[in-house]
């Protein structure tokens, strides 16, 4: 797609949605629509056509796109000049865009040891309710000049404004990385997780499928090899494979019907009593679940553990997630602060 | 203005005769934090011990609409800790406990008073640590350092703050406890945690926090390299982050920084050295040495005239003492300095510190250049002589000057100090009016009625167009309201 800058007729968009008082469905390239609560608007706001990297200098690891632009591209041009979005994003057929990602907030098996999308979050340009164009953080590491509204954004799902610009930081890709797998039950395997992350490792990925534990190193080929080598672990020659099944939802696993639980507790936390097949992701952080239970046990046994569940996929969408009584009041103010009129994907998060 | 007898008399009740500080004397240690131009008596200094206390207190501020200031240590250089006119400080330097360390999901649980070195301390039995060190680190407090989102020589590989902290218990002015953030890497709905974190005091009041350690590394390593110009001191820096090296700290000094610090604390430096670097990198034996040898060729690519190579820990300790010195090191040669804290683009390093000491001489005061060069955040620190009658307004003009440079150039007026009282008028320049709406808007859905740290870190609209004219007229004092010392 040709490169374009469309913030302004979508600005134009939002005045008359404002006018008409008429809600709008922000849409990427919309096949997340699966997730979230059911968006009760019927008017499309595109953003896909507003594409375009705005600005690139490795030498500042920071990288300025339109939120139109795909994540495919993006990596594309970072691996150009051996860089990556070290939250790794997942990019599913290489049609996700900026904005529907940084809006859904997903982050990879990286993301422990890199930080997640919200981490290199360094400032963006919305549209807001009122239909202005504004700029929040920046294109430098560090800014603490006002309220950090662009990591607000991240995970928003579209509901305090329209993503325009997005600057992300972005990492040097590791020299080399191996995977090394151990064949494990459970319980076993969360302990050594834990053991490991505890220790100074080259470490940038650890997850468990139910059979095997791998265990990601990444760094200068030396270091890589000195772990490696004390680790003793088998080297799984399709570890790249796995990882980027993994991050893609590609897996087996992913592919069983029933509802998908995605379930975030601290990493050492034993194994929920929840009947259905768990994957491991983040060192134990990050629990897949493939479950018929009802939602009330999930979210109940994630709690309980001090943790929180969302169903993914699936599931009533009534009931995908749940806030503290006094969070939502909070969080609905602060929608209003953005969209008074409520007026960006209502129902996706909140009403 | 003096307080309702019955305000002091409900304080009392709540925390104990002993936790309240209504005398001018003891007052006076409130007046003002590390920025001490800006002072402002305060009315009342409460200082609850529990959370319960903290939630009962703003409680009844809220009820009388009484303006307050959350307070650590009082190490902010943005006066962010100032004292209002009509308010009462609510200092946390009671709740200073570490709550729990947990070794297996690797985080540490405080309360707000909590320095921020005690963390690590606390940890390093389990062979962990905390990363985050602002230089203030044995003295400013973890509750501070999330009000300000606070940075130090790590965070080019190990982040701010906001990367390093998982859950936050915030007491909002109506008195209710909200837990943002989680145990896990996230939490459901909007990411409060992200937005709290550097909202300096004014959203609520932090009142524990669960940080993630990292683990101790095994190996550490500093380089120290000398360069004949700073622009090539500049190059090295951008062409060491485009190789793909990811130090964990790189620090630049210039001329006079290595001179007040080589009288102060002896540590060895080239003093005839435009500027030199200090590279560290850390990680296993094998990771940092595969660096080292990859920084020494770029740094002898780029310039440096001379590169050594720390031969032990002791060595490594004395190349940072000199830089960790700087700031009382120059302390010594003036009588009084002002540091700023902006940040730019890596890329404009050179032609901003040349532009920086066309400005010094334009206002005939002396600059000194040390800094988190990796990630492109300047202090710029302006020597001047507070005795002389316009010596400190001409300081802060030129301050001011120095951070329009900043934004001028695709940077920022903070990189990690925070707005404060300081920089309101900078606000003005690096954001529209539509964008401090909207952050008065967010700040009106946590407190309403304004009374949490009222006056800070964004301005009113009002102010900008104030500071507009006074653009126009020059000569005119900025911030004509405050008390000059
Ligand atoms: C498990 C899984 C498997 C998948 N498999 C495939 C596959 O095999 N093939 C395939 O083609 N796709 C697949 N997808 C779809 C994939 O998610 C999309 O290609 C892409 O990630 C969706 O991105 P999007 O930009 O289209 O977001 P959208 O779905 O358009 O938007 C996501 C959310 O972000 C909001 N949003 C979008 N843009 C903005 C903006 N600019 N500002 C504010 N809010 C915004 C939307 O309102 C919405 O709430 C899969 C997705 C998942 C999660
Ligand atoms: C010599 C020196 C070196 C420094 N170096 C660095 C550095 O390298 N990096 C850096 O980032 N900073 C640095 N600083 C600045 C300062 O130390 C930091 O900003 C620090 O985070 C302030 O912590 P404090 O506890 O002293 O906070 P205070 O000064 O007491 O307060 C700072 C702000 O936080 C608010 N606040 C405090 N506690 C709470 C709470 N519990 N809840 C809500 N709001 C609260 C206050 O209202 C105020 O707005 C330095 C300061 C000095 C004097």
């Amino acid at each position: 797609m040709r490169d374009q800058d469309l913030s302004e007729p979508i600005r134009q968009q939002v005045l008359e949605a404002i006018a008409a008082r008429r809600p709008l469905r922000i849409v990427g390239n919309d096949s997340k629509a699966f997730y979230g609560g059911d968006c009760e608007a019927t008017a499309r706001l595109e953003t896909a056509g507003h594409s375009g990297i705005i600005d690139y200098e490795p030498s500042e690891l920071v990288l300025t796109a339109r939120a139109g632009t795909t994540l495919a591209r993006i990596a594309s041009l970072l691996a150009q000049h051996k860089q990556m979005l070290a939250f790794e994003p997942p990019s599913f057929g290489g049609q996700a865009t900026l904005g529907g990602s940084i809006a859904c907030g997903f982050s990879g098996p990286r993301r422990p040891f890199a930080g997640s999308a919200r981490d290199f979050m360094l400032g963006c340009k919305v549209v807001n309710g009122n239909g202005e164009l504004l700029n929040f953080g920046g294109r430098v590491m560090k800014n603490v000049a006002g309220f950090d509204v662009s990591r607000l954004m991240v995970g928003a799902l579209g509901s305090l404004g329209v993503l325009l610009d997005i600057s992300l930081r972005v990492l040097p890709m590791p020299e080399a990385e191996l995977t090394l797998a151990y064949s494990l039950p459970a319980d076993a395997a969360l302990t050594m997780m834990t053991a490991l992350a505890a220790r100074p490792w080259p470490l940038s990925a650890l997850a468990y499928d139910g059979q095997q534990l791998r265990v990601r190193l990444s760094g200068a080929a030396a270091a890589v090899q000195a772990a490696a080598r004390q680790l003793d672990g088998e080297v799984d020659l399709y570890g790249d494979t796995f990882w980027l099944e993994l991050r893609e939802q590609q897996l087996a696993f992913f592919q069983q019907p029933g509802d998908l639980w995605r379930i975030s507790l601290a990493p050492a936390t034993p194994p929920l009593a929840l009947i259905g097949d768990c994957l491991l992701d983040w060192g134990g952080a990050l629990r897949w679940l493939k479950t018929a239970q009802p939602a009330d046990s999930v979210h109940a046994a994630a709690a309980q553990a001090g943790g929180h569940a969302i169903c993914f996929r699936g599931a009533d969408k009534t009931d995908w997630i749940r806030l503290d009584p006094a969070l939502l009041a909070l969080q609905q103010n602060i929608r209003s602060a953005f969209d008074p009129l409520k007026l960006f994907n209502p129902g996706r998060l909140q009403r | 203005m003096t307080l309702p007898l019955d305000f002091i008399q409900h304080c009392q009740t709540l925390v104990g005769v002993d936790n309240v500080i209504a005398d001018q004397a003891s007052l006076r240690v409130y007046e003002c934090d590390a920025l001490s131009a800006y002072r402002h008596l305060p009315e009342l200094v409460v200082l609850p011990e529990t959370v319960a206390q903290v939630q009962a207190l703003l409680k009844l501020c809220s009820e009388h609409r009484m303006p307050l200031v959350a307070r650590g240590a009082g190490t902010g250089l943005a006066g962010g800790a100032l004292p209002v006119e009509g308010g009462i400080v609510l200092g946390l330097s009671k709740m200073k406990r570490v709550l729990a360390i947990d070794p297996l999901n690797r985080t540490a649980t405080l309360q707000p008073g909590v320095r921020n070195l005690a963390i690590s301390e606390a940890a390093k039995a389990h062979g962990l640590y905390y990363a985050p060190d602002p230089s203030s680190q044995i003295a400013c407090s973890i509750g501070g350092n999330i009000a300000e989102n606070a940075g130090g020589v790590h965070c080019l590989k190990y982040g701010l703050t906001v990367h390093n902290v998982l859950q936050l218990k915030l007491v909002t002015i109506d008195g209710e406890l909200l837990v943002l953030g989680g145990s896990g890497l996230d939490a459901p709905g909007y990411d409060l945690l992200a937005l709290a974190i550097g909202s300096e005091g004014l959203l609520g009041v932090v009142v524990e926090i669960t940080v993630r350690l990292l683990p101790l590394q095994p190996q550490t390593q500093v380089l120290l390299a000398a360069f004949a110009s700073v622009e090539h001191a500049g190059a090295a820096v951008a062409a060491i982050i485009a190789d793909g090296l990811l130090p964990a700290g790189l620090e630049l000094m210039d001329n006079a920084a290595i001179r007040a610090t080589e009288a102060f604390v002896h540590a060895g430096y080239p003093v005839d050295a435009a500027a030199i670097l200090l590279c560290e990198l850390d990680g296993l034996p094998e990771q940092v040495e595969a660096d080292s040898a990859r920084a020494e060729s770029i740094l002898q690519s780029n310039g440096a005239v001379e590169i050594r190579k720390a031969s032990d820990d002791s060595e490594r300790k004395r190349f940072w003492a000199g830089r960790k010195a700087a700031f009382p090191a120059v302390g010594r040669i003036a009588s009084d300095y002002y540091c700023m804290d902006g940040t730019i683009p890596r890329k404009h390093l050179a032609a901003v510190l040349k532009q920086i000491a066309e400005l010094a001489e334009q206002y005939q005061l002396s600059v000194v250049n040390v800094f988190h060069a990796g990630d492109g955040n300047l202090h710029p620190l302006i020597l001047y002589d507070g005795s002389r009658a316009d010596d400190f307004q001409k300081a802060e003009t030129l301050g001011g000057k120095i951070l329009e440079l900043c934004v001028a150039v695709g940077g920022t007026i903070t990189g990690e100090h925070g707005v404060g009282i300081e920089k309101l008028g900078q606000m003005c320049v690096q954001f529209q009016a539509a964008e401090l709406q909207q952050f008065h808007r967010l700040k009106h859905a946590f407190d309403p009625h304004g009374l949490l740290n009222p006056g800070k870190a964004i301005p009113t609209l009002h102010r900008c167009a104030e500071l507009g004219r006074m653009h126009v007229h020059h000569g005119q004092l900025p911030h004509p309201e405050l008390e000059r010392f």
